[in-house]
């Protein structure tokens, strides 16, 4: 007698990847715009960029309709915050909201994979990059989803972040300026493109620095 | 209303079919300091007067915003107050996470309405000891509802609660057939000419009074003192010019207000001295 399987899955992988880089007073957070299911397309024209806060923004890859469900649950929270503070939450205290939100399910996960960008309260750029249960960290860059196996290497190779194990403290931010920043984002994802199926179709890239938070759109191949 | 029998527990009915112990609990609201709203079809105002205990302390929150479109001023035990308006906000951030749209304002006042009456008939409650004010938005347009620690509620042109407020309602009255088309700019400054009224003589600054809009593709919020003082100090001009020919330098409202030469002794002008209003 064999144990009993499910016949049927509470998760999908809808594909993608997401990167984010943290400079001195600005923060890049991209992802491409495709969603996929097994190897079709479902369209070639969904975000997977989420605005939280005024100086944070979240970019996930996964399971979408997962990744739906998290970021109403944190844009509610962040509204009940904002009535008791009557403030913004600052983008480390919002990451630690997502890690809490991510453990709470940790008997039936969100299948989210996150990488969190902003400002933190002295206007310097941050990144933090979860798992799906929520451990997190902060870092000075990260990727997320099926092409993060291919950006990553070539983000450690342009970027190498001090690890934060270090003493004494490093900062983890990149020297880079916010154009050449950009600059990499996009070519790291056009890279991404050619090998991984489910990268491509476009690229949205948000950008949050003391002026506000600005959006631009790059083609990425269609294959 | 003298002491009796029947008044020491909200469950016990008196002879006449009346709970006294609700009917305290409303002349409680009228202890509190003033609240008014107004409203046109396209915007709503809520207007209250900011009560500090002494000069040593702040003055108590008594305007809240409980959601994009919709907020509201109370008049009574504003601790009551806070603790329904985070019941309110609750239910709005519910509710659009649930059918991502805002709740409509008449369906939060019922839900307010029920919870009030579920203090009228529990031995273990007692009545909310406050009034609110409910401004909202929603697609069926632009709403001013009162709620009463009763339970019931009503929906409003214009209306005033707390101590003095009939000096405020008396103004509304006369004007609020004009509401319904008036701009926000006219509807904000009958608000604060109704906030005047209330403070009966006492000078009229905007560091006692607190001003909230809420309007198509204007969220909910309110007014800094900068702005409210600059609509005090144009009709206040206007008044102490005895002859009304000379340059209105704002909107038709002031030769209004200049006519009304109401209680209030700003300036020099002795011959606006219009009658006392009504208590």
């Amino acid at each position: 007698m064999t144990k009993q399987q499910a016949n049927w899955s509470p998760y999908d992988n809808n594909g993608g990847s997401c990167v984010a880089i943290a400079g001195a007073d600005y923060c890049v957070i991209a992802a491409d715009t495709r969603m996929s299911t097994g190897y079709n397309i479902l369209t070639r024209d969904y975000s997977k960029i989420c605005k939280l806060a005024d100086k944070c923004v979240m970019a996930s890859s996964g399971f979408q309709a997962d990744v739906r469900a998290l970021q109403k649950q944190l844009a509610a929270r962040h509204l009940i915050y904002q009535h008791q503070h009557n403030k913004q939450m600052s983008c480390p205290a919002m990451a630690q909201l997502l890690s809490n939100t991510l453990y709470y399910k940790r008997f039936f996960p969100y299948y989210s994979f996150n990488v969190l960008g902003g400002l933190d309260n002295e206007g310097k750029g941050c990144v933090f990059t979860y798992d799906a249960v929520g451990s997190y960290e902060k870092v000075g860059y990260s990727s997320q989803g099926s092409g993060s196996t291919l950006i990553m290497p070539f983000l450690d190779n342009q970027l190498k972040s001090p690890s934060p194990l270090l003493l004494p403290a490093q900062d983890a931010v990149t020297p880079l300026v916010e154009a050449e920043a950009i600059d990499l984002v996009k070519t790291v994802f056009a890279s991404a493109s050619e090998r991984d199926i489910y990268t491509g179709d476009k690229l949205e890239l948000v950008v949050v620095n003391a002026a506000g938070i600005r959006r631009e759109y790059m083609e990425l191949r269609k294959d | 209303m003298f002491r009796n029998q029947y008044d020491t527990d909200v469950t016990t009915w008196s002879p006449a079919g009346r709970l006294f112990q609700v009917e305290y609990a409303m002349e409680a609201v009228k202890q509190g300091s003033a609240a008014i709203g107004l409203r046109s079809k396209t915007h709503v105002v809520l207007g209250c007067v900011n009560k500090a205990n002494s000069e040593l302390s702040s003055h108590q929150k008594k305007i809240f915003k409980v959601d994009d479109h919709i907020g509201v001023a109370i008049a009574g035990l504003t601790a009551d107050g806070r603790v329904l308006s985070r019941y309110m906000r609750n239910e709005c951030i519910n509710y659009s996470f649930t059918y991502e749209s805002p709740l409509p304002v008449g369906r939060l006042v019922v839900q307010l309405a029920d919870k009030a009456q579920v203090c009228t008939q529990r031995s273990w409650k007692r009545p909310y000891g406050v009034g609110l004010l409910v401004a909202g938005l929603d697609e069926s347009g632009a709403h001013l509802y009162y709620n009463c620690p009763s339970g019931n509620y009503f929906e409003y042109q214009a209306f005033a609660i707390g101590s003095r407020s009939q000096a405020a309602k008396t103004y509304l009255e006369r004007r609020f057939e004009n509401f319904t088309d008036s701009s926000r700019d006219d509807l904000v400054k009958d608000a604060i000419m109704a906030i005047r009224e209330t403070l009966q003589g006492e000078t009229l600054k905007s560091s006692i009074c607190t001003i909230a809009v809420v309007g198509v593709g204007e969220p909910f919020h309110a007014l800094d003192q900068g702005t409210v003082q600059q609509i005090i100090d144009t009709f206040e001009s206007a008044e102490e010019q005895e002859d009304p020919a000379t340059e209105p330098d704002a909107a038709t409202g002031q030769e209004a207000a200049a006519e009304q030469g109401t209680a209030a002794d700003q300036g020099g002008s002795t011959d606006e001295g219009a009658a006392p209003m009504d208590i």
